[in-house]
């Protein structure tokens, strides 16, 4: 089973940005514990759900031919909670892309409130500078990441 | 008007302090981005990245940081050392480094010192 952090996407511009959404819900469970009165979604799972949105992103600008690795954290930075109930939508932007990697930066947002920027950046692991060798097979991009995106018109960019 | 060195200097400072999380302090002429900033290989692509931003010129990777390509190379490498040929295509792939005390033990292993804030101002000054 794989985690996905983003439940759809809302728009989706080729080699430019992405737009996606997430419904936040008390049937998660890590909420109940995180905090036990008090739940609110962990940071690092909106980061993760950045890593998501910008990682496919990052795969589709180069249709789904490289394995694309989330390699860093440029910034984090959180302005409120995001509780249960909440819609959050995440933006990322492909801020450079080159063979062997890309920066992306994003924000995520509920409503009118700023709920966090997340720049970050994503390695094309079968272009790594060590040489080492992964399997064939894409296991970033697989069935679950492409239902993702069925029912969205992905428009094209240069 | 033309960039000053100076000015080079302070804006790949600020590229170095948001890239790889330093202080202002640290970020000397002669420190190396490796051993004395703390630089992983990730961080050399957000660095091109950046210095591509700030000064609005393209980078290749390869010409600013060559060494990963030439690693690989049998022709450039023997017994954990750089070899004369491998010496000459370094003079020749980067001039914007100072190579001369490596010249004497070229210990593949000693590659990141060369690899210094000046090295990196040298190069975009080099660009402009």
């Amino acid at each position: 089973m794989r985690w996905i952090w983003i439940d759809k996407f809302v728009e989706f511009e080729s080699k430019k940005r992405a737009v996606a959404l997430k419904n936040v819900t008390l049937a998660e469970e890590h909420l109940h514990d995180h905090f036990p009165g008090f739940p609110v979604m962990p940071e690092c799972l909106m980061i993760e759900g950045m890593a998501q949105t910008g990682g496919i992103l990052v795969g589709e600008a180069k249709k789904f031919s490289e394995k694309v690795i989330l390699a860093k954290i440029k910034k984090a930075v959180f302005f409120d909670f995001v509780k249960p109930g909440d819609t959050i939508i995440l933006e990322a932007n492909i801020e450079s892309i080159a063979d062997e990697a890309a920066s992306t930066t994003g924000k995520i947002t509920c409503g009118d409130k700023l709920i966090a920027e997340i720049d970050l950046m994503f390695s094309h692991i079968d272009q790594n500078m060590s040489g080492l060798k992964f399997p064939d097979e894409n296991f970033v991009f697989t069935d679950m990441f492409a239902s993702l995106l069925k029912g969205i018109e992905i428009s094209e960019n240069k | 008007m033309a960039k000053s060195r100076d000015d080079i200097f302070e804006q790949v400072s600020e590229v170095l302090i948001d890239a790889l999380g330093v202080d202002d302090d640290e970020v000397t002429a002669e420190a190396t981005l490796m051993g004395d900033l703390g630089a992983e290989s990730i961080d050399f692509l957000d660095i091109v990245f950046r210095l591509e931003k700030a000064f609005d010129v393209k980078i290749a990777r390869e010409e600013l940081f060559p060494i990963e390509s030439m690693m690989s190379n049998p022709d450039f490498v023997k017994d954990g050392k750089l070899t004369e040929v491998g010496l000459a295509e370094m003079r020749e792939k980067m001039p914007h480094t100072d190579i001369s005390s490596f010249e004497s033990d070229p210990d593949i292993n000693k590659l990141g010192d060369l690899f210094t804030v000046n090295s990196v101002v040298n190069y975009i000054e080099s660009k402009l």
